[in-house]
């Protein structure tokens, strides 16, 4: 069994990462420009949180490597996040709606985390809460203002929260590492922030006028490294083709 | 009325259909860290006030610039005519007497 502490640290940092590459994919394409100004801040906040969980996941491993390492040497069956932040942008609406989902969480858990057992983990999640708690403001406001939009705007929202819902559950469906996790007061328990996400998600839909499905079926097997969906090794050969293509490049 | 070259661009009246489907215009105005007021930096695109406040934190504040952000939007501004200049403002060029540079202003007195 790995270190838990090391594999807690890469789902944290691996999260990070995966969105935040997802996200910086719009620089350049976003509808509008003040929005592909905000998509890049919000990829460029998550880059640097991946540098600060990574860098500890490095130093708790105690093998060397760097967050660099771990971000750009590593394959699929090593990344740790969850199978929602390696799904597609698809159209403006899926990503953030993916964006909420995952900000609804990630505010939930960094404010847990923000009380860890663990030092280094607790300054970590008491820098990264701040731009979290912008982000969700930013995407439920996004959700909202098109989902109660127009009929073409609401039936995309619609459309893209029945296909990303099933992805949600896996952030709240604990496995050994978050037991021991939570056990030693590092992190909190997952099934508590599953009561804080719904109520945050529920009014934010509402008020979207969209319609969470009824099912609760999670996709699982991203942050257990088990079975990512086939998107991530997609995305790894755009964002590791440097250090593939010439290991150890500097600059 | 605003001209082409103007500080503010034509913003359509009050019913007047706009042209494209386009958010209203908003002007900036962000208060420094050392700042006494809120100075304009700029303008931006967004389809109501509470987003108009978020795209201007991220257009014009993410290199620390600002501690509070004003933003209207652009058809509440009313601007005076580059045509008026004269009238406006070449009779206090000859009025030197109307700068308080003849008073020695007390340091208790702080910012002015």
């Amino acid at each position: 069994m790995p270190e838990p502490l090391f594999e807690f640290l890469c789902r944290m940092g691996d999260n990070t990462l995966v969105l935040g590459q997802r996200v910086s994919e719009w620089c350049g394409h976003a509808p509008v420009l003040e929005e592909d100004i905000a998509l890049a801040n919000t990829a460029l906040d998550l880059i640097g949180q991946t540098q600060m969980w990574l860098g500890l996941a490095g130093e708790v491993e105690g093998k060397g490597r760097s967050a660099d390492d771990l971000a750009m040497l590593r394959d699929v069956w090593d990344f740790r996040n969850v199978l929602l932040v390696e799904q597609p942008n698809g159209d403006f609406g899926q990503t953030l709606m993916r964006q909420f989902l995952f900000d609804a969480w990630h505010l939930a858990m960094l404010t847990g985390l923000k009380d860890s057992a663990n030092p280094r983990v607790a300054e970590i999640a008491a820098k990264a809460v701040k731009e979290v708690a912008y982000h969700v403001e930013r995407s439920s406001g996004t959700v909202i203002g098109l989902g109660d939009g127009t009929s073409e705007s609401h039936a995309r929202m619609q459309a893209a929260l029945d296909l990303l819902w099933p992805y949600a559950g896996e952030m709240f469906v604990a496995d050994t590492v978050d037991t021991a996790m939570a056990e030693a007061g590092i992190s909190p328990d997952l099934a508590d922030l599953r009561t804080a996400f719904d109520v945050h998600v529920q009014r934010v839909l509402g008020e979207a006028t969209l319609t969470v499905p009824e099912s609760d079926f999670a996709h699982k097997g991203g942050k257990t490294g088990f079975r990512h969906s086939e998107h991530l090794g997609h995305m790894l050969t755009q964002m590791q083709w440097l250090q593939r293509a010439y290991p150890g490049a500097t600059w | 009325m605003s001209s082409p070259n103007s500080a503010y661009p034509d913003t359509p009246k009050e019913n007047a259909k706009p042209k494209r489907h386009e958010w209203p215009l908003w002007e900036v105005f962000i208060r420094g860290q050392h700042g006494m007021s809120h100075r304009h930096v700029g303008s931006l695109h967004a389809p109501d006030e509470a987003t108009a406040i978020r795209n201007a934190r991220d257009v014009y504040t993410r290199r620390n610039e600002g501690v509070s952000i004003w933003v209207v939007e652009a058809r509440h501004i009313a601007a005076s005519s580059p045509s008026d200049k004269g009238p406006l403002f070449e009779p206090s060029e000859s009025k030197v007497y109307r700068h308080p540079t003849f008073f020695d202003i007390p340091d208790d007195v702080g910012a002015m």
